[in-house]
């Protein structure tokens, strides 16, 4: 009896610390999409609040009714993430699958030319110069793509090391017995059955480019760039130009280049935008980011 | 007959490597000749002549890095930051792992799951908005609601570095410490639970099982993602220096790293030689502590080295 209550005042002893854990995590998403819903005079006035006095929509009508820039910015976002995800994942997969086979020859060394990069890189100034003046590929939509294809070679390690032990050798056998060949296998055989690690690294890559803003600071600048911003461009680029003004850097009038600034309640709204889809697939795919983190935890 | 049978072998697998072919393509592309491109930081480049046309510089760029103050302050920062990273989510992220699997309700421990991970999946951008509504000084939470109750005077947050150790620490373990809490408690669920009974039954505290059980059992997984780590030491997250500082000039002594000091030399200073300087710096010293950490784990452990 007394060590039934023992255990049911340490229960609530633990879940206690973990609710203010789960607090000290999702508050900040909530004072996000509080500050898009208050009303731009009283966010002047009182600052960012968890009781803001007055609500108010406009922030979102503002995005719906003049966004063009905004929902520009978020459609480039889904095109990169879209072509991006699906180019890495047909790619590792495609490299994945030779390395699983026992009898390539220079197995070894091909998966040592993939594993390398790994250890080693040039690091930002010869990739940027090699991609700016010999692939031309600054202010072009290319610039969100390509430079991150191949998220890491860890994941087709990663891939292939699935390939291998959660495919049973006898199918591969049975197959070339019945005649298959290579790029049968991998079709009918590989494909299908390696589903699971392709949607959950599929899930990492399409993540990552929904999220990448460093390939849009590096290549793209101007007019000519603006127009390819993705939607954590966009959100860069805003938060840059907060800090450029409060820096004091800027000559002239002033009053008009804050003018200028979306108001602070649809930075916050495009912020929180921006989180959505993320906040709304979580649930479902929870399951298979939990796997691949555990999975990457794990040597490929 | 050993040729013969080689050009069969290349015979019957063609099909597999022209399936490789644009992925090693691309790895030549992106990885490889980069890497070639650390000949810059050993020229003086002349834009005029092509990179590799320039003349040699000799080890001239990297005289002028180091005599440089940014030089010691971007490897000591970037140093202290994964040191202090490193602790910090490995001891909150196991602690947190230990609470949630001491958890009854299955639906709770979900709950609990769920939200540590969240803040992994936003992007460095997101953050710096978080900390900017938090820090902000006209707008922030922080000056507006917490230090007015308190009646003490607003801060300067983003003109004050000595600050900004505390908050980088804190919002990178706010941002990361679901990945390690999330590896730690599937090796957690992985740990014999007739250890448990057995101690149980020798009267043993929660403390003690901690201590003398579920902590040994963690070592393998610590010493992986240590591993890891260790060998990213001399890379930073980019976004989290340039970025939740929002590139504020006055903050470089506390948030200039190797990183963000390359990014600026190159596109904000278009400086070619300390850029690549700083860059290789950081690769070749990079390679080096990786290949040192694997080896000594090799030592004590083969089946934990990553290679």
């Amino acid at each position: 009896m007394e060590n039934s209550m023992k255990t049911k005042r340490y229960q609530i002893m633990i879940n206690a610390i973990l609710i203010l854990v789960t607090l000290i995590i999702v508050l900040p998403f909530v004072l996000v999409f509080l500050s898009s819903l208050t009303d731009e005079n009283v966010l002047i006035r009182n600052g960012y609040s968890f009781f803001p006095e007055k609500f108010s929509f406009y922030a979102y009508q503002y995005i719906i009714r003049q966004g063009d820039k905004i929902l520009r910015a978020y459609g480039v976002t889904i095109i990169v993430t879209i072509v991006g995800t699906v180019l890495n994942i047909a790619m590792s997969a495609l490299m994945a699958y030779p390395l699983s086979v026992k009898t390539l020859p220079h197995r070894r060394a091909l998966t040592f030319f993939i594993f390398f990069t790994m250890l080693f890189n040039g690091g930002l100034v010869p990739t940027y110069l090699m991609y700016v003046n010999y692939f031309h590929i600054k202010n072009t939509l290319w610039a969100l793509i390509i430079p991150n294809l191949l998220l890491s070679a860890n994941n087709v390690l990663m891939i292939r090391s699935y390939f291998m032990t959660s495919i049973p050798d006898a199918l591969f056998e049975a197959a070339k017995i019945d005649g298959a060949g290579h790029l049968r296998i991998f079709s009918v055989l590989i494909m299908p059955l390696g589903k699971p690690i392709l949607v959950t690294m599929g899930l990492f890559s399409g993540l990552g480019y929904w999220n990448d803003w460093t390939n849009g600071l590096y290549y793209l600048s101007g007019n000519q760039g603006q127009k390819l911003f993705s939607i954590q461009n966009l959100l860069n680029q805003m938060i840059t130009d907060i800090q450029y003004l409060a820096s004091g850097k800027v000559a002239g009038n002033i009053g008009a280049e804050v003018a200028k600034l979306p108001a602070t309640s649809i930075r916050m709204a495009i912020a929180f935008i921006a989180m959505l889809p993320l906040f709304i697939i979580y649930p479902f795919l929870q399951k298979y980011f939990a796997e691949g983190i555990t999975l990457g935890a794990v040597k490929g | 007959m050993e040729k013969k049978s080689r050009l069969k072998a290349y015979r019957d697998h063609w099909p597999l490597y022209l399936m490789m072919l644009p992925g090693l393509l691309y790895l030549l592309i992106n990885n490889y000749i980069p890497m070639a491109g650390i000949v810059i930081a050993f020229k003086k480049l002349n834009f005029a002549e092509g990179i590799f046309a320039s003349p040699w510089a000799g080890f001239e760029n990297f005289k002028f890095l180091f005599a440089t103050k940014d030089a010691w302050i971007i490897t000591r920062n970037t140093l202290l930051y994964n040191v202090a990273f490193i602790l910090v989510n490995m001891v909150v992220g196991i602690a947190i792992a230990i609470l949630i699997c001491e958890i009854r309700s299955t639906k709770l421990k979900k709950l609990y799951q769920s939200a540590i991970l969240l803040p992994f999946l936003m992007s460095m951008v997101i953050l710096s908005y978080i900390v900017y509504a938090l820090l902000s000084s006209e707008n922030g939470l922080i000056n507006n609601s917490l230090l007015s109750a308190l009646h003490l005077e607003p801060v300067q947050w983003y003109q004050e570095p000595k600050y900004w150790p505390f908050i980088l620490i804190f919002a990178n373990c706010w941002k990361g410490v679901g990945y390690g809490c999330l590896i730690y408690i599937a090796s957690l669920v992985g740990i014999d639970p007739s250890f448990y009974e057995a101690a149980r039954l020798d009267g043993a505290s929660k403390w003690q099982e901690i201590r003398n059980i579920t902590l040994p059992c963690l070592v393998p997984t610590i010493i992986t993602l240590l591993l890891l780590s260790i060998g990213r030491i001399f890379y930073s997250d980019f976004g989290l220096f340039y970025q939740v500082p929002m590139n504020s000039g006055v903050l470089f002594p506390t948030t200039n790293v190797i990183d963000t000091y390359v990014y600026r030399a190159l596109i904000e200073r278009g400086n070619i030689s300390m850029s690549s300087a700083a860059g290789v710096y950081q690769s070749v010293v990079g390679f080096v502590i990786v290949m040192l950490s694997n080896w000594v784990v090799r030592k004590v452990d083969k089946d934990q080295a990553l290679f």
